[in-house]
Order: structure tokens, then sequence, then C-alpha cells
């Protein structure tokens, strides 16, 4: 049942303040791959990415969840989505712990104590719980946001520029965790300057083009 | 590898909102205590204002403290979602399987209880500098008690209409005092209608209706414009 996961993208298009972003873009993600959205600057991808969480509302064409539009079942979607935007959504004056609970209720779920240490150490954040968010560095924050993937449990992910101001072992790290994702039937959908191979799994390329 | 934890209901999650936002507002006294400042400031300036005569500040108090708690309730509705938008936060409240107006509503009912019930326990106080006897102070407290939780559940859709607008201040006391009045009214109004030996039965009950409706539509509403707010 697994292998019938599949995002669907069918005509999309977008526009921004009248500008024609792109158009036409047709694509399917089957379970187990990873779809790398790649193209230059204020070509869209960020903003293809929102429309995928449904952030943004579809201009043109569609996007389809399992063959159905994801606006038409924004709950049992949201249930499966997790995204990572630009923003780490950490509140500052928060510790870590604090965080990290808090976001693993808005998906629903309780983190206990010994989970939330072990999830810390994977992310080398050992013995960081206690403090505040304000006190960490940038790429400490990022390593915050993005433990949050490993503790969903949702099956597409949405990664919007998910290495910005990781370090060499973070971004390994990443690939590796998303690997295993897609090992477990997960679907992946990325962008990214940086061109990081994730595991054996080939990339599903979709470059988006300046219309 | 994987973690699996424990799934939670919707309660919980709503109680997980609240207990943030509590403890966030706890750690920035300074934005709990300027609208309670500024609620006595407000108050007390009447009295000095229009001259001690007492039957006229008498006649003025529930009216002059209705004003000012609705004006001190105001003031901290703007951060009510600021900071989880700049944040990123709020994205990933509308992104939560848990309905967004519920979370929405769990925020509203935080901001009542960090900004609308120190309003009305420091009332009694204030209503003192008037010459209010005990009983009209209880029907104040009372009226308050009914009507701040609503001015935070129809500010929240203000709140969220002027996220990220600039002059969002302004803007936002233009949207909602209209939307105050009636509130205002039956809440000044119970203090008044006692102490003119009528029942204040009528006015609980409609205060206490307006609360229920705001209870149901508002968080709709706040949802929705949240959402636009963040395309």
């Amino acid at each position: 049942m697994n292998t019938t996961t599949t995002l669907t993208f069918s005509k999309l298009g977008c526009t921004r303040g009248g500008r024609q972003l792109f158009k036409n873009v047709d694509c399917t993600l089957t379970a187990g791959h990873w779809l790398y959205v790649a193209g230059a600057n204020g070509v869209g991808k960020t903003s293809l990415l929102r429309m995928v969480c449904g952030l943004a509302s579809i201009e043109s064409g569609d996007i389809l969840w399992n063959g159905i539009p994801i606006h038409k079942q924004p709950d049992s979607y949201r249930r499966d989505l997790c995204y990572l935007g630009h923003l780490n959504a950490l509140q500052e004056s928060m510790t870590v712990q604090e965080n990290l609970s808090f976001t693993t209720a808005l998906s629903g779920q309780a983190i206990d104590t010994a989970q939330l240490q072990d999830i810390l150490a994977r992310f080398g954040l050992r013995g960081r719980g206690g403090q505040l968010v304000r006190h960490l560095s940038q790429g400490q924050k990022r390593r915050v946001a993005l433990s949050r993937l490993a503790l969903s449990p949702a099956r597409l992910w949405v990664l919007d520029e998910p290495y910005v101001a990781m370090d060499e072992a973070g971004v390994q790290m990443l690939a590796e965790l998303i690997a295993s994702h897609l090992q477990n039937n997960g679907l992946a959908v990325v962008t990214s300057h940086q061109r990081v191979p994730i595991g054996d799994f080939a990339a599903q390329l979709l470059e988006l083009q300046a219309s | 590898m994987n973690h699996v934890l424990k799934t939670i209901g919707l309660g919980q999650v709503m109680l997980a909102v609240m207990k943030r936002e509590i403890a966030l507002g706890l750690r920035q006294k300074g934005e709990v205590l300027t609208p309670l400042v500024f609620f006595m400031v407000i108050a007390s300036l009447f009295p000095l204002g229009v001259g001690a005569e007492p039957r006229l500040l008498l006649r003025m108090a529930p009216g002059v403290l209705w004003v000012s708690a609705l004006l001190a309730a105001m003031l901290s509705l703007q951060r009510m979602f600021a900071t989880d938008h700049a944040d990123g936060s709020l994205e990933q409240m509308a992104l939560s399987p848990t309905p967004l107006g519920l979370l929405v509503l769990a925020k509203a009912l935080a901001h009542f209880l960090l900004s609308g019930l120190p309003l009305v326990l420091m009332a009694p106080v204030l209503g003192l500098q008037f010459g209010l006897d005990s009983r009209a102070l209880g029907i104040l407290m009372l009226s308050l008690l009914l009507g701040t939780p609503t001015l935070s559940l129809i500010g929240s859709i203000g709140a969220a209409l002027t996220l990220g607008v600039r002059g969002a201040g302004v803007l936002l006391s233009l949207l909602i005092l209209p939307l105050y009045i009636p509130v205002l009214i039956f809440g000044a109004g119970a203090v008044e209608a006692d102490a003119a030996g009528l029942g204040i039965g009528g006015h609980l009950s409609l205060l206490s209706a307006l609360l229920v409706l705001s209870l149901f539509f508002s968080p709709m509403a706040t949802a929705a414009a949240l959402r636009i707010s963040l395309e």
C-alpha cells in the first residue's frame, strides 16, 4: 500500500506580482523518491514549495496527493506533511527543549525526556536542551529545526534550503536522515543551491526556468 | 533509529499552545505589566481631571473603568501573532493537523488569562477610587469577567487581519474598537443598572451571549485571516 503514495503536479503555474514565474509544470513523485527542485534565484522555488504545503494558493493547475487535490483533503494531507522553510520556527526566548516539545505537540504528538535527550544527542546538541534558543548559533538553531524531521511521522518532507548554515558534518547527517526517510518509503521535495547526494537515491530533477 | 512518539488529542494540543503562550508572557513581564499599568493610569486620570465630586465620580465609574479596561486589553493584541509570524511558528501552526481555529482559540484564551484576568482582579482597587461600594465592585468584576474574554476573541480577528501591515497598531484600533461597543454598553450598563435599582440579569445574559457567539465565530474568522496573511 505504501508504494501507492504519490505527489503529482499537474500543469502547475504561478504568478507573483503580475509576473509569470513558471507554468505547465508536470511531475509525479512516488514513494521512496525525492524531487530536487533546481533553478536560479527568483525563479519560484520557494513559491512552488509553499504551494506544495498549501500555504500559498494554487493559481493554475493542481497538486494531487494520492490522486486527490490537496485543497480537497487539507486535514489528512497536513498529517502527511512536514515543512521546513527558511524560518526555523523557534521562539528565541524559550529553551531548545520547550521549542521541541511544542513543535511535536503541534503535530499531535508528545515527546518524553528520554526521547528528547536522544534526539538532541543525535543532532550534535547534547546537553543543550535547557539552553535558550537565543544563545545558540545559527547552525545550531538549524539543527534544532531539522530535528523536527526525525520526530515527524509525516510521509512527505518539504525542505526549503535545508543545508543553509550547516557545517559539513551537519550536511552529511541531514543527507543520511533524508536517505533513511526515503528507505522507509517516504517522499521528499528539496530545494538547495548545494547539490548534496542523498545516499544511493537518484534525484528526480525539476528544473524551473524563467519564462 | 526512528522515534515513535505518543499521539495526543486535540485538547492536549490546545493545552500545549496555552502553556507556551503563558510561559512566554511570564518571561516577558514588561509586556504583561504594561497594559495593567496603563489601565491603572488611565482610570486614575479621570478623578484628577474632573475633580473630586463624589456623586459625579460614582456616576462615571462604570463607564470609565470599562473604557480603560478596553483600551488596556487592546494594547497587547498586536503582539498576539507578531512574533510567531516573524519566526515562522505561525506557518507551522497553519500546517498542523490540528485545525488552526482551535490553536487560535487557545491563543486567545491565553491572551485573556494574561491580559483580561489581571484587569478583572485589579478593577475593584481602582473602583474604590471612585467610591463604588462592595456590591457595585462585585458586579463590575463579574461584568469584566464575562466581557474581557470576548475582547480577546474579537481582538484576535483584528490582530490576524493587520498582521505584517505597516502601522498595524492604529489600524487595529480602528477595526476593533467599533466591534467592542456592544461589550462596553452591556458591561458598563450592568453596573449602572444595578445602581439604578434595575435587574442586571439582562445585561449579564447579553454579555454571556456575546461571549458564546465570539467563542464560536471568532476562531474561524481569525484562522481565515491568518491564512490570507501567510500567503
